[in-house]
């Protein structure tokens, strides 16, 4: 079993996802699911909704500047005799406003934005060395558009991690025949059985269902996903919807492996890490490394196919990560207690306490 | 329970740990009535496998009685008596159904470490490091049997522990390391390392026809064994193996050679030193000085069966001898399993009685003197047997 970059790409999503058409509109994300680097990548509805309100932000304060530059000038402290290059401003605002809702995904209208937030601080700056100048008044509007550059800069860098959505792949060969394998993975209720993040996956009906999972630390994330495309015996393709506390979408593919060798699974998953690129870097610190998650997961799936449960080693019972390892020794059942990761048939099964008791041989 | 842990390079000791339990369905629990310091234990010992951890139990050589099974156990019963082989293997997976056990895709929770240092995994082993996996060892009084429907082979009662005992590696590996030679009557088989696994070859290679077979140590005790069971002997701190191996082929070369040594070869000084250096310095992990010397060695079109543990990256290792003169390598961790039923029928035939091998029986308390003078080869130790309930005085030979 080994993760691997895929080289081939696939088309699975097209004919069902045109009829999805409320959620098409609010996403860049490709029916044409790519699976060589997953290009254009999914920007988190977060970044989305800013863009949106800084697009606004740009036509209010636009339409101000072109409309009444005297009173733009008053407020910002700055001289009169600069109205017509407060008008030409305005434009550049109503512009970027207007690109940013013409784009599907806004990356370069929310970095022009920025471009006008520096030329706007180097305006304001300049404005200050004027005899007319109100100096209070300016440091006010420096100090506001300070703040929307930062809300700029982020929004543009969320949007431009967009492009970067992390992507993992990997694959492995069942045991098993195609049918069994592939019918396992379409019921996704079965998913938590082996991928260690899940909590739980509820179908909620018409392709539908709502997962939970652990994110970095801790975090409790949810959210919802759809059924992109469904080829029985084929392909498996998802995404997250709106509104997700990560968006994801994620493809399995089912083969049959030569020679009546059961099955070859090969799986591609991207997602929008929580907390950026930078959380990402965070978790592969801790040894969460996406490849390595999905390929310990297909493994898991395997295991669950082949011999009916998720294995454990002692060393392994919190989980195969390096920081996970305990030492290769029985677990005091105190020890189990508090823990969350182990497979749940394992959790049910660690209580063989009063089995113990009837050999009554535990007192040498 | 009682248990032997690792704590480091050269340090192990006796403590109390919580008893196993059950934790898959398809795992038994076995109360240890025999268990056996292995010389692969030594590389642990030594500190040459990486992705130890501090208290991990030793031991992949033991026996029991079952006390518990889990829910999917359905050949096993409480109170059978059981030799457990050393490889954790599932028998559904493409390799348990090729029989090759050791190679097994499921039982390695940590698959993704020994991915990272040889590509892909092998199955789990007891007590072998965390990349096999990470299982608790069977030095100890009670230990956890993953698939146990599938590893463990019950033995009758009127054979002793001894003389099944190691049905759990070291036989079924010698074996296999002399069955990996594909023995032709009339063969000449050259054997590296006298140690138990050597012993065992030795034996074997007899058992499937060969003619001569001609031993390499240089232990006088372990020499001695080899000659008691039919094997022609070469000291290699004496003589010259090439010179004596050639002189006694006519020339030729021996038809197959085995690595029983492994990782931690000694040699004549100073190959021994520059690979020492080498490993002291992380430029090689393993000295390889018995597999190169195997190799020159062999005949051509010969077979080099390495049966011996290597665990990382060796180097000056004669390629060109290997390929210009069509020698075959074969090599692998043994796959108990597929051995353990003929080779106890062997055994019940009288056709070998292992427990020859066994030079000491301890307590398992004296685990740590155990391994001191086991590493030492002092007081003539060969094989040491540990038992949780031993009540002798130490030391019986």
């Amino acid at each position: 079993m080994s993760t691997n970059q895929q080289t081939g790409t696939f088309d699975p999503g097209e004919s069902s996802s045109t009829n999805d058409r409320g959620l098409q509109s609010s996403r860049s994300y490709d029916a044409n699911y790519s699976v060589v680097g997953a290009r254009p990548g999914l920007p988190s509805s977060s970044a989305k909704r800013l863009a949106k309100g800084l697009g606004w932000f740009s036509v209010g304060l636009g339409l101000a500047e072109l409309l009444a530059p005297r009173a733009i000038a008053n407020i910002s402290g700055v001289s009169n005799k600069h109205t017509g290059l407060i008008r030409l401003y305005g434009l550049r605002e109503l512009a970027s406003g207007i690109a940013i809702f013409s784009q599907k995904k806004p990356t370069e209208a929310v970095w022009a934005r920025v471009a006008g937030d520096a030329l706007d601080l180097v305006s304001l700056g300049v404005a200050c060395t004027a005899p007319e100048a109100k100096r209070g008044r300016i440091t006010f509007a420096t100090a506001n558009v300070a703040a929307v550059t930062v809300l700029d800069v982020i929004c543009a860098m969320q949007l431009s991690n967009g492009n970067h959505g992390i992507h993992a792949s990997a694959s492995c060969v069942v045991n098993r025949p195609l049918e069994e394998v592939y019918n396992f993975w379409r019921d996704f209720q079965n998913l938590p059985r082996f991928m260690r993040h899940l909590e739980s996956v509820e179908n909620i009906g018409e392709g539908r269902s709502r997962w939970k999972a652990k994110g970095p630390a801790g975090i409790d994330v949810e959210w919802e996903a759809m059924i992109v495309a469904d080829v029985p015996g084929e392909v498996i393709t998802w995404r997250s919807l709106e509104n997700s506390d990560v968006d994801n979408a994620g493809a399995v593919r089912f083969e049959q492996a030569p020679g009546g060798r059961g099955t070859i699974v090969k799986v591609n998953f991207e997602y929008q890490p929580i907390a950026g690129v930078l959380g990402a870097t965070v978790a592969r610190l801790f040894g969460e490394e996406p490849n390595q998650q999905l390929d310990d997961d297909l493994r898991r799936f395997k295991q669950v196919l082949e011999v009916g449960e998720v294995v454990v080693s002692d060393a392994t019972l919190l989980g195969t990560g390096y920081m996970a390892q305990r030492p290769a020794r029985p677990a005091a059942s105190s020890e189990l207690e508090g823990a969350e990761m182990l497979p749940s048939e394992t959790a049910t099964n660690y209580r063989s306490e009063e089995r113990r008791a009837e050999r009554g041989t535990m007192e040498l | 329970m009682k248990a032997n842990c690792w704590y480091g390079k050269t340090t192990v000791q006796v403590e109390d740990v919580p008893d196993p339990q059950i934790l898959n369905q398809r795992d038994a629990i076995v109360k240890i009535s025999s268990t056996a310091i292995c010389g692969s234990d030594l590389h642990l010992y030594n500190g040459f496998i990486p992705t130890m951890q501090r208290g991990d139990i030793l031991g992949h050589e033991f026996m029991g009685e079952v006390v518990e099974v889990g829910r999917e156990v359905r050949n096993l019963k409480i109170g059978d008596r059981v030799v457990v082989p050393f490889p954790i293997a599932c028998g559904k997976c493409f390799f348990c159904k090729e029989q090759m056990f050791s190679l097994c895709e499921n039982s390695n929770p940590n698959a993704w470490m020994a991915e990272k240092m040889f590509g892909h995994a092998a199955s789990g082993i007891f007590g072998y490091s965390h990349l096999t996996g990470g299982f608790a060892g069977g030095q100890a009084e009670y230990a956890r049997v993953p698939f146990a429907d599938v590893g463990p082979i019950k033995v009758p009662d009127h054979l002793t522990d001894e003389q099944v005992l190691f049905l759990s590696d070291i036989f079924p590996t010698g074996y296999m390391g002399a069955e990996m030679c594909d023995i032709k009557p009339g063969d000449t088989i050259a054997i590296w390392g006298c140690g138990p696994v050597g012993q065992f070859s030795i034996r074997s290679a007899f058992l499937l026809g060969a003619e001569r077979v001609i031993a390499i140590d240089e232990v006088p005790e372990r020499l001695k064994m080899a000659e008691d069971g039919g094997a022609e002997t070469i000291n290699y701190r004496e003589e010259s193996v090439y010179e004596k191996l050639m002189d006694m082929t006519g020339g030729r070369g021996p038809d197959a050679c085995i690595d029983d040594v492994g990782m931690e070869a000694h040699a004549p000084a100073m190959v021994e030193i520059y690979d020492r250096v080498k490993q002291a310095m992380m430029l090689e992990t393993d000295r390889p000085h018995a597999l190169r010397e195997a190799i020159m060695c062999c005949r051509n079109g010969g077979v080099i069966s390495i049966i011996g543990v290597y665990g990382g990256l060796i180097d000056k290792f004669p390629i060109g001898s290997l390929m210009q003169r069509s020698l075959t390598i074969r090599t692998g961790q043994a796959h108990v399993q597929r051995y353990m039923r003929p080779l106890l029928q062997r055994i019940e035939n009288g056709e070998i009685d292992p427990s020859f091998v066994v030079t000491h029986t301890m307590s398992l308390d004296d685990a740590p003197h155990a391994y001191d003078i086991f590493k030492k080869k002092e007081d003539n130790c060969i094989k040491v047997v540990l038992k949780p309930d031993w009540n002798g005085n130490g030391l019986v030979h």
